[in-house]
């Protein structure tokens, strides 16, 4: 049985030390003297007192009850978990990106603007756009960063009535919340059949108070929206605009655009498609482009270029929707995204789509022989399945979702997208060999076999995991949310 | 060319084509509609092997004065501090820095416990009861505040001092106007604080919440039970945003009254990296609890009654509520949490003071020494802590290009935000400045303002 790991907390000891600063070299004044007495601190905040050595093993035991792209495969559908470049990490820790401010003048920080402003450019031939705000955090804040700019338009032509924004029930949770707090309302129409948007369902829902329709094609269960240029057209004849959620760009790098589909806002998750790293939950970076039409509404600043050459951060928007974010966006997260794109280049990018689609597809089919493909067509970069046939052997999606755990693998996303039953929902990424796939596979149809003879097994797995199954409605009942020394 | 990131052979195409029936890839996109197809390729900056990039790379890098280059004196949000060498090691361990979300806690116990553990450092720091895993950055954090404050107290209207962060004030500008919520901003001072008379006169019955900063923008202390006073005479709720680099020698928010603390980790071990990832806290009361915004982890136990960690109350996140949930955040700042938690736990219990400490007399000797410069005036006369405000009779955009000059990255231009603060800079001093460079700055600015 694996030990219980000790907080850090719970190895403190008094006069205990992992840092050194300098001593102090100006006079010391009495803090009496700089600060009113009812301002200065009485009681210290309880952190840890433990040695270097002690740290060090402490984050190093943490780790080791960690799993990464760099342990093995992660399959998490939606989240695009690929493969890490570690040259990325050099390049965010040089001292001229890593130690510079944000409010240094302009001229001394040329190299700085250039990475941006080249990323800018990118980004916008890669989606088909007129140009890029680089200050959204993450996805969620481009979301609210887009329809922000919906809004603002609709609201600079008079037409601040247009307050609704039509979800498919496949779409993330963000896009409806992303919705709520730009002050818009969600509409959410159903999928057909082919688990695509139902095009009837679209032309009914829109009219004088659409504001935009969001859409992330392909779709949350992999699938390309075929019909898109009929559903622009449908949207965009009801005066309404089209949102791209860029969460599953990395099946379409050039080979289609969002612009040329007719969307007039995009935004890419940089953590995902362009190599992030992920973080254990972030930072993540968010950059929307837009169609000229909202060019005006761009939060200030942009990095722009001089006639001489130079670079500069433009601030003169009079219709901008303001600032999304403190500072210049998470440049650290930019930084890497432009660092890989000068690894891939224009070449490498289409190929990482075509071999995502590629590795998706193979695996799909293969694991078609023994889990129910509700939607058998190609996909795109990832696929989803259903865990109907091994529920009606008591076994469910969380289950085998837990027994992969044994086998040293991060399981797919589950229970998303919403519509489909004991929902698998697998995305390889194009960084995987196919001896890993295999290997996957394998372990898949294992655990389908073992549904059929020994459920047990896989009911009451993880066997290998460093905690078995944790109680989660007791830790939602009576929340325990930071340590308490007892006394 | 072939790519680093791309393990397909020959080989493996062809056996997976046997498998899918296909002959090329291209049979696998005919899905897209043709006149969607893009027909030619992406026109962007080219590829470059492993040698040319970091050329490449550190050749920009080397056209950005940093503070290796330079002796920095910029802070205003954003401050350079000692940063312990454990805290990038701990960081580039990839079961971190390549996980994701711990959706899985069987297999993301580290994370999970790392987040944990942070949350109770940020509420020993701020005297909270409560925190969350982290959010964006300290604007963003400050403005979900505003907005979780106006919805729970149904008021929406929030007033906030004009001596908050001007980017700061400007975000929740941009929440507030997606929500509906107004903004009052209210003057500060001769001494650089807020104004209490103006603070009184403007909240109202109708307001949700008063947002101050602590210390604020211009360095300057806030009395922090005085404002609360305010706050709670009209049931609005009191949000400080505060350094918590402050807060080891300044008296905890959560003990004076604050309802919800916010703020920025990026001063524990996060370089200043162009303004970002940084690292967006909020910390708040038990009874708030389940109206605040981000992933939560909480304790619990495995089916042997071993402790362990999980995401909990998630029935308030977008991926659960949708449209009703309390804030759209999804991916947050996990691995620069991370960051602040190693530091914090480097500097433990007397790191943390002592380096305040250190802040504390450092920018003291440096406010002396400009306020000895002839030409030079120390405006504001509240206590500071490691921020202070000068008045030089030069426009500072001037002064900062001659400092430059002469390897020093001069203060915040406090004149872009307050036009009545024009040729007024803001200085900040933290603990790695060194006497000879604060001597030297006050050498630099005294003959830069005499020139």
């Amino acid at each position: 049985m694996h030990k219980e790991k000790e907080l850090i907390f719970e190895m403190s000891r008094p006069g205990r030390v992992a840092y050194n600063l300098p001593e102090l070299d100006v006079p010391e004044v009495d803090v009496t003297s700089l600060l009113p007495q009812h301002l200065i601190r009485e009681t210290p905040a309880e952190l840890p007192e433990v040695s270097e050595l002690q740290l060090v093993r402490h984050y190093t035991e943490l780790s080791r009850r960690n799993h990464g792209v760099d342990n093995g495969f992660y399959p998490l559908g939606s989240c695009t978990m690929k493969y890490n470049p570690k040259i990325n990490e050099d390049v965010a820790r040089y001292a001229g990106f890593a130690h510079i401010h944000p409010y240094q003048p302009d001229e001394s920080v040329q190299g700085a603007l250039e990475v941006m402003y080249n990323l800018q450019q990118d980004l916008a031939e890669i989606t088909g756009m007129d140009a890029v705000t680089l200050q959204p955090a993450a996805g969620a804040a481009g979301e609210w960063t887009g329809l922000m700019m919906i809004r603002a338009y609709h609201e600079s032509r008079g037409e601040a009535n247009r307050t609704k924004v039509i979800v498919p029930n496949s779409a993330h949770g963000t896009n409806p919340a992303s919705a709520t707090i730009a002050g818009l309302e969600t509409i959410t129409i159903p999928s057909n059949d082919r688990g695509l948007v139902d095009i009837e369902a679209l032309r009914a829902a829109v009219g004088p108070d659409t504001a935009a329709l969001m859409l992330t094609n392909p779709n949350t269960l992999g699938l390309f929206e075929e019909d898109i240029v009929e559903m622009a057209q449908i949207v965009h004849e009801a005066g309404g605009l089209l949102y791209y959620d860029g969460a599953n760009a990395n099946a379409i790098l050039g080979i289609a655009r969002p612009g040329d589909m007719g969307f007039d806002v995009v935004h890419l998750n940089l953590h995902k498609t362009f190599t992030g790293p992920h973080g254990g939950g972030g930072p993540g970076a968010g950059p929307v482009g837009v169609k000229e039409i909202l060019i005006p509404f761009l939060p200030a600043p942009i990095v722009a270029q001089r006639e001489d050459g130079s670079y500069y951060m433009d601030s003169e928007r009079p219709q901008t929707i303001g600032r999304v974010k403190g500072f210049n966006g998470n440049f650290g997260i930019l930084l890497r995204a432009y660092s890989y794109i000068r690894t891939m280049g224009a070449d490498g990018l289409r190929k990482v789509s075509e071999y995502a689609v590629l590795n998706a597809n193979y695996m799909m089919r293969r694991l078609a022989t023994a889990y129910h493909l509700p939607y058998d067509v190609v996909c795109k970069h990832e696929f989803v399945l259903s865990g109907i046939r091994q529920k009606k052997q008591g076994v469910r999606t969380l289950d085998i979702a837990k027994r992969l755990l044994d086998f040293g693998y991060h399981p797919p996303t589950i229970y998303f997208p919403l519509i489909v039953e004991e929902c698998l929902m697998i995305e390889p990424t194009e960084t995987e060999t196919k001896e890993t796939l295999d290997e996957f596979i394998d372990v898949m149809l294992q655990i389908a076999r073992e549904c059929e003879e020994t459920p047990e097994i896989v009911q009451e797995a993880p066997h290998t995991t460093v905690v078995k199954r944790l109680d989660e409605a007791t830790a939602a009942r009576k929340p325990i949310l930071r340590y308490t020394k007892e006394v | 060319m072939r790519y680093r990131y791309l393990p397909q052979t020959d080989q493996d195409k062809r056996e997976m084509f046997e498998a899918l029936g296909i002959n090329s890839i291209e049979e696998l996109f005919t899905d897209i509609p043709k006149e969607v197809r893009f027909p030619r390729e992406l026109n962007i900056s080219e590829a470059l092997n492993e040698v040319d990039h970091v050329r490449y790379f550190s050749a920009l890098s080397n056209k950005n004065a940093n503070f290796t280059t330079h002796v920095n004196f910029l802070g205003a949000g954003a401050y350079q501090h000692y940063i312990p060498s454990t805290v990038n090691h701990m960081l580039l361990r990839g079961e971190f820095f390549t996980a994701y979300t711990p959706y899985q806690p069987e297999i993301s116990q580290g994370e999970l416990q790392a987040i944990f553990e942070f949350q109770t450092m940020v509420c020993e720091m701020t005297g909270m009861e409560v925190a969350n895993s982290s959010m964006y950055d300290g604007a963003t954090s400050t403005a979900e505040a505003a907005m979780m404050a106006a919805g729970h107290t149904n008021k929406a209207r929030v007033v906030v001092s004009g001596a908050v962060h001007p980017e700061y004030r400007d975000v929740l500008t941009t929440y507030a106007a997606g929500q509906s919520v107004e903004v009052v901003t209210v003057g500060y001072t001769q001494a650089g604080v807020t104004d209490l008379a103006a603070l009184e006169a403007s909240v109202t019955d109708g307001t949700g919440a008063v947002i101050v900063q602590y210390p604020n923008f211009f360095g300057s202390i806030e009395d922090l039970a005085a404002i609360k006073k305010i706050a709670a005479d009209k049931g609005a709720l009191f949000i400080v945003a505060s350094n918590p680099v402050a807060l080891g020698v300044l008296e905890a928010p959560g003990k004076l009254g604050a309802d919800i603390v916010t703020g920025d980790m990026q001063p524990f071990g996060i370089p200043v990296s162009f303004g970002g990832p940084h690292c967006g806290y909020f910390a708040t009361t038990s009874k708030l609890m389940r109206k605040m915004p981000g992933r939560i982890v909480g304790q619990t136990k495995d089916e042997e009654g071993k402790r362990g960690f999980v995401l909990t109350l998630q029935a308030r996140e977008q991926h659960i509520r949708r449209e009703k949930a309390t804030s759209n955040i999804c991916s947050n700042q996990a691995l620069l949490a991370l960051a602040a938690s190693v530091t914090m736990t480097a500097l433990g219990k007397q790191g943390v003071q002592e380096m305040a400490m250190m802040n504390l007399q450092k920018a003291h000797y440096a406010k002396q020494a400009l306020a000895n410069t002839a030409g030079l005036e120390v405006v504001f006369n509240s206590p500071t802590f490691n921020e202070f405000v000068v008045k030089l009779p030069k426009p500072v955009k001037d002064v900062n290009t001659a400092l430059l000059n002469a390897g020093i990255i001069g203060g915040y231009d406090l004149g872009l935000d307050y036009p009545e603060l024009a040729n007024h800079m803001l200085i900040a001093v933290t603990e790695l400045r060194t006497k000879a460079e604060i001597d030297t700055l006050a050498q630099e600015l005294e003959a830069i303002v005499r020139a």
